[in-house]
């Protein structure tokens, strides 16, 4: 298992100090995942997760992830534990995307695209045979980079749409409660609660962005997944939608890819930091830890270069 | 400070509105040319016995000629090419505009004379000289276009879904390479089709309207993929992704998100489509043949359409050969206005259909 790699590697290298990973809670502590790595403190991480409990949302182990015979992502294995904010960081082009999308096979849609390892979510591996993608999407949610609402749709219609378009029957009043809370959720109810039968495209795009978390957030998932969901959108609107992900926290396991330094460590418990050899290599995870430790006692120069800006 | 007032060399270029505004024609100039030209050009047309269409055509080229001669003497090369090209592209657009306003004033002005409500409610049976109408014929038209379009639109769009969402590989490049060499088979050539894929079955005596649709869906059918084909590539597959982000299967993404986002797209395409075959008249010589009396029954016996109406009121006018011909005429004005009113019908429908800003 991973975790005896992770302590038995921390372990010959001595750079663990203290609260060696006994407990259950520093167990699945999202510290030093790459076997070949030096460890650092595990209790920084461990403080950062400390809601962590039972069985991390996601076990990630060994995962390379092709499109065709191109390796775009190589080798990650990582936990993400529940109910709480993961960042992943990295330069263009090393990966993250990809692999946020392969958390919820939407990088299938790609043709070509395929998955070598594991990815287990509360026991049951999501690239099993019989594992439908459909379902898997139907628990794990996402929210793109660009505010992409049904453009044919109100904005009643596209929080919603999850149930519409599964043809799930439900009362009216139930969809009205359902509307509202989502909305609630993802603090929009206010700005338009006046004009829930107007198109929803007709929203700024902070406003555009947050109707997007609503619509994921309406059909219950367990996980949001966010693509850079910040990067169209003004400052203004960034706050609102941070503030939110913090909300969320509560109730879903939240990763977030962000080229916003400052985001990941507003908005993150965990920060992976994912990087590229060169163009044509695969994208490596380098470093997973506590966002304190990344940003500011990182374990590998690559990261401490990457978020204090010296890099290329 | 020093370095923010440097000693610069004295400008030794002219002042600015000098320089800006010389060598440039006055507004009204290029107008007072193509009105020269305009006078010369008919005048010496008149003067020498020419006729209005060789006087156009003259004057046409003087303004090609004198226009950018004029501008070169005393604006320049670069402005002089710009009023040459100008010229150019206005030529070039009355070029294509000419022909089309001419037919819709020759059919209009001739087919007037029997657009009357006796035109629309009589048909054929036992007329010679005047009176009779088209009844028979639009009845025919409509049902075999309406029949046409029944075939076409499924086929059509679900071969378009095919092609942008699920095909890949050789079979996609197949159907896309038949789709293609379909869009060029003559209209001809559908009606032999249609009527020998029913000899088949019915023999060679075999006239009904449902052949004439069979007909019309094979010339139909690529223009409708074609059309649907870019609307649907035209819808960003974020929104797809949106879809699929939310549990929703590939075919309800399809049914649900892809096709009303560009339900103003494809609504047009068949517009078009049909449009395009309601005037054609040689598969349905072939295949419906035509008759006087009106005929409501697609699946038995001939129709007449208008097309074939037209046709045969033209080349058969009967004795004496004018009512006939104003027959003719008149139904190649409810064909057109046809055609219009199904344009302006994909209009209303497209604004409809379109996805909403709310701005």
């Amino acid at each position: 298992m991973a975790d005896n790699t992770d302590i038995a590697s921390s372990a010959t290298t001595g750079h663990q100090t203290t609260a060696p990973a006994a407990s259950g809670a520093s167990a699945v502590t999202p510290s030093q995942v790459s076997v070949d790595r030096p460890s650092v403190d595990e209790t920084e991480g461990a403080r950062e997760a400390h809601h962590i409990t039972g069985v991390p949302q996601f076990d990630v182990d060994n995962l390379n992830i092709y499109y065709g015979d191109f390796l775009a992502v190589e080798g990650v294995t990582m936990k993400i534990p529940t109910r709480s904010v993961t960042a992943f960081i990295g330069p263009s082009g090393c990966g993250k995307s990809t692999f946020l999308r392969a958390l919820n096979r939407m990088h299938e849609v790609i043709p070509g695209a395929r998955v070598e390892g594991s990815l287990v979510m509360e026991g049951q591996n999501l690239y099993a045979p019989e594992v439908d993608a459909v379902a898997v999407r139907r628990r794990v949610g996402m929210v793109f980079q660009r505010p992409n609402p049904f453009p044919t749709m109100s904005i009643y219609d596209n929080v919603v749409a999850g149930v519409k378009l599964n043809s799930r029957r439900m009362s009216k009043s139930d969809l009205d409660a359902l509307v509202e809370k989502s909305l609630r959720g993802a603090n929009l109810w206010n700005e338009v609660k006046d004009r829930l039968d107007r198109p929803g495209s007709g929203l700024s795009g902070g406003q555009q962005q947050r109707l997007c978390i609503a619509r994921a957030i309406a059909v219950e998932p367990q996980v949001v997944l966010m693509d850079e969901p910040c990067s169209a959108l003004d400052p203004i609107s960034t706050l609102a939608i941070e503030d939110l992900i913090l909300e969320l926290r509560d109730n879903y396991t939240i990763v977030i890819v962000t080229h916003n330094m400052q985001q990941a460590a507003r908005v993150s418990n965990q920060t992976a930091f994912f990087n590229i050899a060169g163009t044509g290599k695969p994208g490596k995870l380098i470093e997973y830890d506590g966002t304190t430790t990344i940003f500011t006692n990182p374990s590998v120069k690559a990261t401490e270069d990457y978020v204090s800006g010296r890099f290329g | 400070m020093s370095t923010l007032t440097p000693t610069r060399p004295p400008d030794s270029r002219p002042p600015a509105q000098a320089d800006l505004t010389s060598g440039s024609l006055p507004m009204w100039a290029p107008w007072a040319v193509v009105v020269g030209c305009a006078a010369v050009a008919f005048g010496v047309g008149t003067a020498l016995g020419w006729r209005t269409a060789l006087s156009a055509v003259v004057f046409a080229l003087l303004v090609l000629l004198v226009l950018p001669g004029v501008s070169y003497a005393t604006e320049g090369r670069r402005k002089a090419m710009d009023r040459f090209m100008t010229v150019v592209v206005s030529l070039a657009f009355s070029l294509a505009i000419l022909p089309l306003l001419s037919l819709l004033i020759t059919v209009i002005t001739n087919g007037i004379a029997r657009f009357d409500i006796e035109f629309f409610t009589s048909d054929m049976t036992g007329v010679l000289g005047p009176g009779g109408g088209a009844y028979a014929a639009i009845v025919g038209t409509v049902l075999i276009t309406a029949a046409a379009t029944i075939i076409s639109v499924p086929v059509g769009v679900m071969c378009a879904i095919y092609l942008v969402e699920y095909g890949k590989g050789k079979l996609a490049r197949w159907v896309t390479l038949l789709v293609d060499v379909m869009t060029g088979i003559p209209s001809i050539v559908a009606g032999l089709f249609a009527f020998a894929f029913f000899a088949l079955f019915f023999g060679p005596s075999i006239r009904f309207g449902i052949g004439g649709a069979v007909a019309l869906s094979v010339l139909m059918i690529p223009v409708v993929v074609r059309s649907v084909e870019e609307m649907l590539k035209l819808v960003p597959n974020e929104l797809r992704e949106a879809s699929y982000a939310l549990g929703v299967s590939k075919w309800r993404t399809i049914v649900k998100v892809v096709l009303p986002t560009a339900a103003a797209g494809i609504t047009t395409g068949i517009m078009i489509a049909i449009a395009r075959v309601i005037g054609e008249t040689a598969p349905l010589l072939i295949i419906v043949g035509t008759t006087n009396a009106v005929n409501w029954n697609l699946f038995e016996g001939r129709m007449a359409s208008l097309p074939v109406f037209t046709y045969y009121s033209y080349t058969i006018p009967g004795v004496p050969p004018q009512f006939g011909v104003e027959r003719a005429w008149a139904a190649a004005l409810t064909l057109f206005l046809i055609v219009m009113l199904l344009n302006l019908l994909a209009r209303f429908v497209s604004t409809k259909f379109s996805p909403k800003t709310g701005k």
